[in-house]
């Protein structure tokens, strides 16, 4: 194992968001804090509670995850892809270091960064409202499986990738709109029967739901369901990762 | 055993089945230098490639310091330090961290003596904490240099250090290149500049079409085709070469006033003394003679086109 390699890459990372904190931190943070003001005050205080969980508290979870399964696709694809575009990679590939050492590297460093704002908001959370959490060390694992996986499929993204079009395509149509209706901001019941059954084809409502039962003790879906789905998920990201490597495709001609 | 590099019946087809390097082989000694020189897309960065691991191998065999680069490729890229042919930095990283950076990579200390040795002997040390994207060009491939060496490499590819660089920066990079050697790195340089080759170089490798055509000590490649060319102008005009100089392998030129005679000054007889004697005695009579050198380029040529 090239420990120092790994230990270069996910230094190298880090420090990378540091020259960009605004971008890197405060950005995620000051949305979490509007949507707060809208959905929360605003519009939450004249909404029921649900399942005896006030509207603002009952939405940390889920916001929590929305940016975080950003956060996690857009760090792990740009940082793998950057060295693509300049061409820095030759560095990495005449290195002493094998594939899985180099997605550690990657993925290790989206994945801290996207935890970090992910506690982050948790605690800002606490500023407008009152949270009880009932399952507070599954909700840390929880949380960062979520931010591996999304890491992990934002490696894939960003290997994938030909140019800047297509890095930014993907999170933009498909991972924003299934994160967006993934039930961040209400419970699938409470949405009209035909859309009901079409919700639970997106996987991000597993998600969700057993973070959201993590806090509450209570989901859309079983919490075994979830705990399944995001296994599922993951394996696939893990999958694809191996394809990659083995084949070289798109890393080596 | 002192091959440090061993390529054996090295293929190499991408993938859309163009096959870039066909059954080479090729065997390089510890601490020379060897110049690969070759025409644009002949194959040089594939071999490279192929041998660092930034490009799969069709068939064949590398071995560097008697290990498989694919089976142990942890001990073989430790060995091998690479500039590659395009500058690829990253923009707003400083000097020095770049630097630092590319020796983790390969699992080495940090060793700030060595670093600042490096960047002073690269003459980057006053730019160390600058950051990459001001560096002029010529200082940038520097950059390149000082991060393939972070790591004390025992063999060092440079992919044509010098293409577009100017002469003074040229030279700079010959006088690195031959302190390297003199520390022991072994050096595989491509380029197709021929002089760059003829200046630097141990022994001269002419890649065409992936294929190697030849390599061999430099001073016996010049010797061997350092071939010139004696242009004799004749008094009267001549329809044919007769054949009492047919042997000569005389070309006649300017409509039979003059015919041109190649001779290799290698050779311990140039003749061109039997030559005029051999036309005297048919009674040819030269009106002025002179002599070209055929430069390297056109030797260059000449193999490349066989
Ligand atoms: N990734 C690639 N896919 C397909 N063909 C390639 C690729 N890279 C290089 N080639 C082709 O292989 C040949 C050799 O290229 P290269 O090794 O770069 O030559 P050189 O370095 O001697 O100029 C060229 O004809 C080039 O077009
Ligand atoms: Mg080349």
């Amino acid at each position: 194992m090239n420990i120092r390699g790994i230990h270069a890459i996910y230094r190298y990372e880090m420090n990378r968001s540091f020259r960009t904190l605004i971008q890197s931190l405060v950005s995620p943070v000051l949305s979490t804090i509007l949507y707060f003001i809208v959905f929360g005050a605003a519009i939450g205080s004249r909404m029921d509670n649900i399942s005896n969980v006030s509207y603002g508290a009952f939405i940390v979870p889920g916001l929590i995850m929305l940016t975080v399964q950003m956060q996690s696709v857009n760090n792990a694809s740009f940082g793998i892809y950057f060295p693509k575009f300049i061409g820095t990679t030759y560095e990495l590939l005449s290195a002493p270091l094998s594939f899985v050492e180099i997605v550690i590297g990657y993925v290790g460093a989206a994945t801290t960064k996207a935890f970090s704002i992910g506690l982050i908001i948790l605690c800002t959370s606490y500023l407008f409202v009152d949270l009880d959490i009932k399952y507070p060390f599954f909700m840390l694992c929880f949380l960062l499986i979520t931010c591996m996986t999304f890491s992990l499929l934002g490696f894939i993204i960003g290997i994938v990738s030909d140019n800047f079009e297509q890095l930014n395509i993907v999170p933009m149509l498909i991972i924003t709109p299934l994160v967006f209706l993934g039930g961040s901001f209400y419970t699938i019941d409470m949405l009209p029967p035909f859309w009901q059954n079409f919700a639970l084809l997106n996987p991000i409502v597993y998600l969700i739901s057993g973070f959201r039962w993590s806090f509450f003790g209570v989901g859309d879906v079983p919490i075994f369901t979830s705990i399944i789905f995001m296994l599922i998920f993951t394996s696939i990201c893990i999958s694809i990762i191996w394809y990659i490597f083995k084949t070289g495709y798109k890393i080596k001609n | 055993m002192s091959e440090i590099i061993n390529v054996q019946n090295l293929v190499k087809k991408y993938d859309n089945n163009f096959t870039a390097v066909k059954n080479l082989n090729l065997k390089i000694r510890q601490g020379e230098i060897i110049a690969l020189l070759g025409p644009n897309g002949a194959g040089k960065t594939t071999l490279i490639s192929t041998i660092c691991g930034l490009s799969s191998i069709t068939s064949g065999l590398i071995k560097v310091n008697g290990l498989d680069v694919i089976k142990d490729y942890r001990k073989t890229r430790e060995l091998i330090g690479l500039v590659p042919q395009e500058l690829a930095l990253e923009p707003f990283e400083k000097v020095i961290n770049s630097v630092k950076f590319s020796r983790r990579l390969f699992g080495r200390k940090d060793d700030n003596e060595y670093i600042e040795k490096l960047l002073t002997k690269l003459q980057l040390y006053d730019k160390r904490d600058n950051i990459i994207k001001s560096l002029s060009g010529g200082m940038k491939r520097r950059v390149m240099i000082a991060k393939a060496l972070s790591h004390n490499p025992q063999i060092l590819f440079l992919d044509e250090p010098t293409a577009g660089v100017d002469v003074e920066l040229r030279k700079d990079m010959w006088s690195i290149i031959k302190e390297l050697k003199n520390e022991g790195v072994t050096i595989i340089l491509t380029t197709h500049y021929i002089e760059e080759a003829e200046m630097i170089a141990d022994r001269i490798g002419i890649i065409n079409h992936g294929e190697l055509l030849l390599i061999e000590e430099k001073k016996e490649l010049i010797k061997r085709m350092s071939v010139k060319t004696l242009k004799v102008k004749l008094k009267k005009t001549l329809d044919i070469i007769p054949t009492k100089l047919k042997k000569y392998n005389l070309k006649l030129i300017d409509e039979g006033k003059s015919f041109l005679y190649y001779y290799n000054t290698g050779k311990e007889r140039t003749g061109i003394t039997s030559l005029l004697s051999d036309m005297n005695k048919i009674g040819i009579n030269l009106f002025d003679i002179q002599t070209e050198e055929t430069s390297l380029e056109e030797i260059f040529v000449k193999i490349i086109k066989e």
